[in-house]
């Protein structure tokens, strides 16, 4: 297999797996971690040489895997003209940097972490650049946001160095969310998310009616990239930022990720009335406040920042005037750029390191100590300003030229060139600034180094870089014209336009701006401290920063209130919700239906008992509201509510439910009296006469709307499956009593899970209470002390005759379950009443002498026998929990009907009584602990005697 | 194979009691026990995927009666990934248990992770709404108990909220599941949607409030707002064991509103097919905006995460409300990830809240904690992972749902709300991520104790699932774009249920 087919993704992914070996290499030497990024990244120079003639000749390559075709991704990567241009920038810029910051770097700084996330950093632009997929592209716009958040954030100590990264990541990372929903669109309307196919739909996109929306999701993700207005303010926050990471993210990299965006989809979104006005009115005030701003700022690297800010509005500008000859200027100005601002960032942090300060209004003259660096600085910052000979001239020029184009447009046009030329006229300024505040004009003030020259080797990239800047300058055609050419070629899609790189065109329209640009920013820098006075004055507190914290606070404050308002802590606000909620749900899915809310059946009349056990109902829950704050009187009008209840089962011919319903009663019943015990007798006073008010009109309604969907169940005829399970019931499950077959039988399942949960219970209640000790009252609300005669002998003797009378109900219960009312369930519950009443009346000593089986043990056995007999009949080659049955005569009895489901019933037997007693036991202990501070009391009152 | 669909709910209940027989063996027994049970359920799941990748539903009778008189276990594609997404969650939480001896400060922690086991895989194979209201209620009690190991006055106050929050709703459960029977008089999921499909028209309108209701308990489940407020508090207040177990028990919601709305409901319904997805699609946008200020709200990590977990489960009902194979599969991806990595994120939460010691995960700056790098470094993995940013599965996933929402009436208003919440739950945990880890005070000694490599496995373990599903993201997304598709047939399920027929008995 030829190089030529997966080269592409070796490059992007290879500075990934640098930044592991990067930062595993700094555990052997500091330096090593320099030169394996080194080493990485003429590597991935190497990866992409065999393919750089490709572009050249005017092929695309196109390298593509399917990865998650369901959402049209691939993992496709692409080299074009446009793609090799920023690949070759990223990879020789990136390459510069890993040596200068080798230098620049304190013996403080980890060098590992750092080359591993400036690798990191490198390779997600790779990805960017050389991504043929859209989805693709944005996962590594992502990651350059991810990524520049950890460089930025490197000296993390620092409060503005994190707020910084923060506040890009806030910037950027919202840009590249925008940017997903844009290309998501953008792709689907295209059908297909291939750059191939997306940049030869241009005239399809153009003219879809999501253009728009598209247009400005995208967008969004280039002006938060590339720091334009109104998103331009994190750039310069971003300066917290080791001097080495400026250099490369703010001249080649990361900023310059938003105008290769707009390079890459010019040929299918440019063109258009919008696209001219979003894209060229940004630039074109981002070009203009960079350039203001620039001369204001005192540190080297703030106004290095503003600078860039500038620049990129003129780069952003030229793209937007749609024209193809602007987009081959605009390309010329990224190259020039990056070449210019990455050496003067480095000059700054060389001026830096040996002087400790950046400050502008302390630095001067240190031309008499470092004048190597001193004509590098100047030589780059003669290009910031666009003097001849030097390449930001011929870019500048080149753009000057589409301004008075352009100013033909419209009747307002005429605006642009006078605009431009302003803005040009602060570039010259600041960019003198740069130069005569640091180098010239007297001895510098209290400066915390003296200033000496740079290592030799922190200023070979420096000088390389100068170099290409007056090559460039000078003889452009033997130097960038083929690249240009081919990227030009690249970002059109096609033949570029005819255009000149030649140094003179004659006396023309943007010779004279430049020439004016040149005198009247000379002169503006004289009167410089002026101007200061006056920015002071009117837009010192003007700051987008203010905006951005504004926006922020105001979001968190904005959350705060909504989440604690809505989630206030309090459970019946939660309970208000839920039950609300279901009201309207109820509400809104019968009026869905024109139908009427209630059926056609008649009603039955009602009998007296019927009516006089529904109003003792309903007394008896009202009594429980009103009296509720009385604990104890709540309890028994709660049991009254069971009793009839029980009472109903019983009218309705329920005798199964109407036995287990009184003995859940009375287990129920005895759980509430030990645990209120350890509750204050009343409950505390309610609050707020809105919130009684709110509740009981919830209350009410979902009264009302419980009854209504009652009413409309059994107004409406009823043909459920019942029928078969009485016409089973004792063919299929040996059974009479259909609604014992029903729980082990026919719906077995459900009796073992709800096992499950008593046993559950049981055990979350022991786990609960293992170890606890609560404070109780040793009085009563009338002050007087607990009764010490804990076990009256009455009681003592009634309840030992009991028990062997009541463990025989359970069992005559439990036998006659399958045929007649009865069953594991109720027999578990009267037994474990039976044991609970031992308990009682005899204390937990007393009682645990006898009965030494631990609960867990008969829990235990109870799932064991309960889902055992399901096990065996699924060795047999039946489903779970399958019954059979048959009948044996015993004896005396007689004929006699042994069904495996009865074995079922025993486990269910089991769990009830293991379950119950357990809990009840472990409540009582509980009390029982807590009893003996008040017995402890009497002998210590004895002892207050004596 | 026919007895396997019985497996994934037997096991784990044979596991409860044979853990609770090992208690008089000691813990050591428990424990190794209760994870070999764990891995026999991986296995097990994994044969059941293989087993539903036939694409024939596997119907299990049990108690040997046909449908709808017995209860029916149904193995399909759905149920088989949610059960393997479970047993590797639950590995993980109980690796990190035994590792960091949580497990010790309380009683019946194995027994009880087991029976949560039993009641999660018995809701997930069930074909019966009253049976799975049986598997909530086990579900319930379980939890809760979990909830409240360890003890502790704001776990308890946040267990208390939580019972009885759940309590109302297994009480609206009753509601709903008795008008369904009453209207249609049955309670097998297949057999309703059959005879809904033929219901009268006169009877809509309690079905649909039926419906409905059943979607509020559903709702209370998954965390739909406005029914969420159980959630925060038991999450933040919890063990991390717990916690990271619970990522599962929001999707439960989720899996049951697929499951029976979008079998009973679904296109057989006539004029109810799919009246409810609206409603799901809403509440979910509006759960994902308060999430994301819940998010940017928190006052410390572990809530922060609960936080997250809401968005995440708010995402999954906007996947689920755009009702479309296409959407449901994007969903099921998501499912995966978020169930998995939120599962991680509430252990290396607990991770960090040791090793800040008495500043615990408060967001307030500490001393430096001890392995802050490493520590640090899985943070911003599981931030970048929660909040959906690239390389990760989460970003993945939310491009596949809003690649799914491309052909929606309400594009922009999802676009709108999903990446806006995406945005502030990125700045919130960068925020969280400078301030736990970069806003440190000097300090000679370490505060908190360093948790052992050991319980560092199980935090590994379950974030890598992010990046295995992007490397692996085409079988993933393909897998569960057939688990989508099958879900959306839900005439061949109703049929599958309806006709499964018993073994003859051989009569004595």
């Amino acid at each position: 297999m030829s190089l030529l087919a997966f080269n592409l993704p070796i490059v992007a992914l290879l500075p990934f797996a640098g930044a592991a070996l990067a930062a595993w290499a700094s555990k052997i030497n500091r330096v090593a971690s320099a030169w394996t990024a080194a080493a990485i990244t003429i590597l991935a120079l190497a990866f992409l040489a065999p393919s750089m003639h490709l572009p050249f000749q005017g092929e695309t390559l196109v390298q593509s895997w399917a990865w998650m075709p369901a959402i049209g991704l691939d993992f496709a990567f692409r080299l074009d003209g446009l793609a090799l241009l920023f690949a070759l920038l990223i990879l020789v810029i990136g390459l510069l940097i890993i040596i200068y910051a080798r230098y620049y770097l304190s013996n403080k700084d980890s060098m590992g972490r750092f080359y591993a996330y400036m690798m990191m950093f490198m390779g997600s632009m790779l990805g960017i650049v050389l991504s043929e997929n859209l989805i693709q592209l944005v996962v590594f716009w992502e990651l350059t946001s991810l990524s520049s958040f950890l460089l930025i954030s490197y000296w993390q100590h620092r409060k503005d160095a994190r707020h910084g990264a923060r506040m890009a990541l806030a910037i950027t990372g919202a840009g590249g969310l925008a940017l997903l929903g844009g290309v998501l669109i953008l792709g689907n309307i295209v059908g297909s998310y291939n750059l191939t196919d997306v940049l030869a739909a241009g005239d399809m996109i153009r003219a879809h009616e999501l253009y728009v929306p598209i247009l400005v999701l995208i967008l969004l993700g280039v002006f938060t990239k590339s720091a334009q207005f109104p998103f331009h303010f994190w750039l310069p926050h971003a300066m917290a930022a080791p001097t080495p990471v400026s250099a490369y993210l703010h001249s080649a990299t990361m900023v310059k990720a938003g105008i290769f965006l707009l390079a890459r989809f010019f040929p299918a979104l440019s063109g258009t009335p919008e696209w001219m006005w979003l894209v060229g009115g940004a630039g074109l005030i981002t070009f203009m406040i960079g350039a203001y701003t620039a001369l204001f700022k005192h540190d080297l690297k703030g106004l290095l920042a503003y600078s860039t800010i500038s620049h990129l509005g003129l780069i952003t500008l030229l793209f937007g005037f749609g024209t193809q000859l602007a987009a081959v200027a605009a390309l010329f100005h990224i190259i020039n750029h990056a070449t210019f601002k990455a050496s003067l960032f480095m000059v700054a942090g060389i001026i830096d390191h040996e002087t400790g300060s950046r400050d502008m209004r302390k630095l001067s003259g240190l031309m008499k100590y470092m004048p190597h660096t001193a004509i590098l600085a100047m030589v780059a910052a003669a290009a910031m300003a666009g003097v001849p000979l030097l390449n930001g001239f011929l870019s500048k020029e080149m753009f000057f030229e589409q301004a008075v184009f352009a100013a033909e447009t419209n009747a307002w046009a005429w605006l642009l060139p006078v605009l431009v030329t302003i803005a040009a006229i602060f570039s010259v300024a600041y960019s003198l600034r740069f130069i005569h505040d640091v180098f010239f004009g007297g001895e510098p003030k209290d400066l915390p180094k003296t200033p000496h020259e740079p290592p030799r080797f922190m200023k070979i990239p420096v000088d390389l870089l100068v170099v290409i800047c007056l090559a460039v300058g000078i003889i452009p055609m033997f130097t960038v014209a083929p690249i240009l050419a081919v990227a030009a070629a690249g970002t059109l899609q096609g033949v570029p336009p005819e255009y000149s790189l030649s140094i003179w065109h004659g006396f023309n329209l943007p010779l004279m701006m430049s020439i004016l640009a040149l005198i009247l920013g000379v002169g503006v820098y004289f009167i410089r401290h002026k101007l200061f006075a006056i920015h002071a004055k009117l837009f010192e507190r003007l700051d987008a920063r203010v905006v951005y914290h504004a926006i922020l606070n105001n979001t968190l404050a904005f959350a705060l209130k909504i989440t604690r308002g809505f989630d206030k802590g309090s459970l019946q606000n939660a309970a208000v919700w839920i039950i609300g909620a279901s009201v309207i749900a109820g509400a809104i899915g019968f009026m869905s239906s024109s139908a009427s809310l209630f059926g056609s059946r008649e009603m039955l009349p009602v009998d007296p008992v019927t009516l006089v056990a529904a109003v003792a109902l309903m007394i008896a829950t009202v009594m429980t509201v009103v009296w509720h704050a009385q604990r104890l009187v709540s309890l028994i009008t709660l049991g009254v509510i069971g009793l009839v209840i029980a009472l109903g089962f019983v009218k309705f011919s329920a005798p199964d439910l109407a036995l287990t319903q009184l003995s859940v009663e009375i287990v129920t019943i005895v759980l509430l009296l030990l645990a209120l015990y350890f509750l204050p007798q009343k409950t505390p006073k309610e609050i707020g006469r809105f919130r009684i008010g709110r509740d009981a009109v919830i209350a009410l309604l979902s009264g009302i709307g419980a009854t209504l969907l009652t009413l409309a169940v059994l107004t409406r005829d009823f043909a459920p499956i019942s029928e078969y399970f009485l016409e089973n019931s004792v063919p299929g499950g040996g059974g009479t009593n259909v609604v014992n077959v029903i729980l082990v039988d026919f719906r077995g399942i459900d009796t073992l899970g709800e096992i499950v949960v008593l046993a559950l219970a049981g055990l979350g209640i022991y786990a609960m209470l293992q170890g606890m000790k609560l404070p109780a009252p040793n009085k009563d609300i009338y002050g007087r002390f607990w009764d010490t005669d804990n076990h009256p002998v009455i009681m003592q003797t009634l309840t030992r005759l009991l028990l062997p009378l009541m463990l025989l109900v359970a069992v005559f219960i439990f036998l006659r379950g399958h045929n007649l009312p009865g069953g594991g369930f109720i027999a578990g519950l009267i037994a474990a009443v039976a044991i609970i009443v031992q308990y009682l009346s005899n204390g937990i000593a007393w009682t645990g002498e006898r009965l030494k089986t631990d609960m867990h043990w008969v829990i235990g056995f109870g799932l064991l026998i309960g889902t055992g007999t399901g096990i065996v009949s699924m060795m047999i080659g039946f489903p779970f929990l399958t019954s059979s049955f048959t009948y044996i005569t015993w004896p005396v009895v007689g004929k006699f009907e042994v069904a495996s489901a009865i074995a079922f019933d025993i486990g269910v037997f089991l769990v009830v009584v293991g379950a119950t007693v357990l809990s009840l036991v472990q409540l009582g202990r509980l009390s029982n602990a807590s009893h003996a501070p008040h017995q402890n009391s009497i002998p210590a009152k004895k002892q207050e005697a004596k | 194979m026919m007895q396997l669909t019985a497996w994934p709910v037997l096991l784990p209940l044979v596991g409860g009691f044979l853990v609770l027989f090992a208690r008089f063996g000691g813990l050591r027994l428990q424990r190794s026990l209760n994870l070999l049970i764990v891995l026999g359920l991986i296995f097990l799941s994994i044969e059941m995927v293989k087993v539903s990748m036939t694409g024939v539903h596997q119907v299990y009778l049990s108690g040997n009666w046909i449908a709808p008189f017995g209860i029916v276990f149904v193995l399909d594609k759905l149920s088989a990934m949610m059960v393997l997404i479970t047993s590797i969650l639950a590995l993980g939480s109980l690796w990190y248990a035994i590792a960091t001896k949580i497990d010790e400060k309380g009683s019946h922690f194995h027994v009880l992770f087991q029976l949560q086991l039993f009641g999660l895989n018995g809701a997930f194979m069930t074909g019966d709404l009253f049976n799975l209201f049986v598997f909530f209620e086990v579900m319930l009690l379980a939890s809760y108990g979990l909830l409240l190991h360890g003890s502790g006055r704001l776990r308890t106050k946040a267990g208390l909220h939580y019972v009885v929050i759940n309590m109302i709703g297994a009480t609206l459960f009753l509601f709903a599941v008795g008008a369904l029977y009453g209207a249609v008089g049955t309670l097998n999921i297949a057999d309703m949607a059959a005879k809904i499909a033929v219901a009268p028209p006169e009877n809509q309108g309690l079905i649909a409030a039926a419906g409905l209701l059943l979607l509020i308990v559903f709702g209370v489940k998954a965390a739909m707002f406005p029914l969420y407020l159980w959630l925060p508090a038991a999450y933040a207040n919890t063990s991390a064991p717990v916690a990271a177990l619970f990522a599962i028990m929001t999707k439960v919601g989720i899996y049951s509103i697929v499951r029976a709305h979008g079998t009973i409901f679904g296109e057989t319904a006539g004029d109810l097919a799919f009246f409810w997805t609206p409603w799901v699609l809403g509440l979910g946008l509006l759960t994902l905006a308060l999430a994301a200020l819940g998010v940017m709200a928190a006052r410390g990590l572990r809530e922060q995460v609960a936080y997250l977990v809401l968005a995440s489960v708010a995402t999954l009902l906007v996947g689920v409300g755009l009702n479309s194979p296409e959407a449901l599969g994007a969903t099921f991806y998501y499912l995966i990830h978020s169930t998995l990595v939120a599962g991680g994120m509430f252990l290396l939460a607990d991770v960090i809240a040791r090793g800040r010691g008495p500043m615990n995960d408060k967001f307030t700056s500490a001393p430096i904690m001890p392995n802050a790098v490493l520590v640090g470094s899985m943070f911003m993995f599981g931030a970048v992972a929660m909040t959906g940013m690239p390389p990760l599965s989460g970003f993945f996933g939310k491009v596949l749902i809003l690649g799914a929402a491309l052909d929606h009436a309400w594009l922009f208003t999802i676009y709108g709300v999903v990446l806006v919440a995406g945005l502030m739950t990125i700045v919130a945990m960068a925020r969280s991520g400078s301030l736990l880890f970069y806003r440190t005070q000097p300090c000679n000694e370490l505060p908190g104790e360093p948790v052992n490599k050991s319980a560092f496995v199980a935090v590994v373990g379950l974030l890598a699932a992010s990046p295995l599903l992007v490397i692996f993201g085409n079988p993933v997304s393909n897998f569960t774009e057939l688990v989508a598709l099958q879900q959306f047939d839900s005439i061949s399920y109703i049929e599958a249920v309806l006709t499964t027929p018993a073994i003859e008995r051989v009569k004595p």
